[in-house]
């Protein structure tokens, strides 16, 4: 198990491997919103106090709580390739951070359009919203510091510290609700307590959790799979891909003719 | 079913433009983000292609 995971943590192992697995996580993320819209939409009452305007709870807890998870992946990433010197985990953490921070943006969208018509605001300075605002920022800067830096292992390096300082603020997020007096509401879904909404209403909202977190595994596979390819340009198992010769081929042949 | 008609659907009990503002703007990103992943990997190769073919290319000459 342990020689298998060693295995899979060099690129030239991991990119066939990922290239398996992101069609059946996109299938899996597309099944399962199929499901949960469903329930959402069509299955799932009226609330008693929010009316239908209750139902923007099926995005947006599931694009909230998948900011976090992705960051605190993040996190776990570059907590490993800062111990281990793996050259794949930097491109894990930079595979994941455009996915977050569009999370994180429909968080903050999808809370917006949720808090005006129920607190009469767009946007209130709020605990729970200064602190997924700042996330968003952490997910921006990630991007901007490990692009403005042009060797890839410095870049890693870099990238990977702070993700781990800015995993600080993950639990500041969840638990934001309780630790201060704020407008959002507390946690609707709860370990010790258990939900405090209908079932229906909860199994449409964790269906759609898992479904947007299938999604944001295939698609951070798929862009991980396009870093090596650039990383790993100058090896020879790169050169032998199938796919590259056949660009190459495509390529030629369009030189020919121009 | 909890709906009447198609209108009171849309409608979402005057909620709408919110609910629907939700759900379509995480659609659209969501369908953006694969078009923009689709585009980098094409690129990806097309980078890899030309600079192996610069690289095999000078190999020739020398």
């Amino acid at each position: 198990m342990i020689q298998k995971l060693f295995f899979y943590a060099s690129p030239q192992n991991f990119y066939p491997l990922a290239g398996k697995l992101w069609p059946l996580f996109a299938l899996l993320a597309t099944a399962l919103s199929g499901w949960g819209l469903w329930l959402g939409m069509f299955v799932a009452p009226t609330d008693f106090q929010q009316g239908e305007g209750y139902r923007i709870i099926f995005v947006h807890v599931p694009v909230s709580w998948m900011s976090m998870v992705i960051y605190l992946v993040m996190a776990f990433w570059a907590l490993l390739g800062l111990t281990f010197n793996t050259r794949l985990s930097g491109m894990m953490t930079k595979a994941l951070a455009p996915t977050g921070a569009i999370f994180a943006f429909l968080s903050l969208w999808t809370g917006a359009l949720w808090g005006k018509p129920m607190w009469g605001a767009w946007w209130v300075w709020d605990a729970r919203l200064t602190s997924e605002l700042i996330l968003f920022f952490l997910y921006l800067g990630h991007i901007a510091l490990t692009s403005a830096i042009d060797d890839p292992r410095r870049a890693d390096k870099a990238g990977g510290i702070l993700a781990l300082v800015g995993a600080l603020n993950v639990p500041i997020i969840y638990f934001s609700v309780k630790w201060w007096n704020t407008l959002h509401q507390g946690a609707s879904v709860s370990l010790t307590k258990g939900s405090s909404m209908a079932q229906v209403m909860l199994e449409a909202m964790l269906i759609m959790g898992i479904a947007f977190w299938m999604y944001a595994v295939a698609i951070a596979l798929y862009r991980v799979r396009s870093i090596i390819l650039i990383r790993e340009r100058h090896t020879q198992w790169v050169a032998e891909l199938p796919e590259v010769k056949a660009q190459m081929m495509k390529n030629s042949a369009g030189g020919a003719i121009a | 079913m909890i709906w009447n008609s198609l209108n009171d659907f849309w409608a979402m009990g005057g909620y709408g433009l919110y609910v629907w503002g939700s759900f379509g703007v995480t659609a659209l990103c969501m369908a953006l983000e694969m078009v923009w992943v689709k585009n980098a990997r094409a690129q990806a190769l097309t980078q890899v292609a030309t600079e192996l073919a610069a690289e095999s290319n000078s190999k020739e000459w020398s």
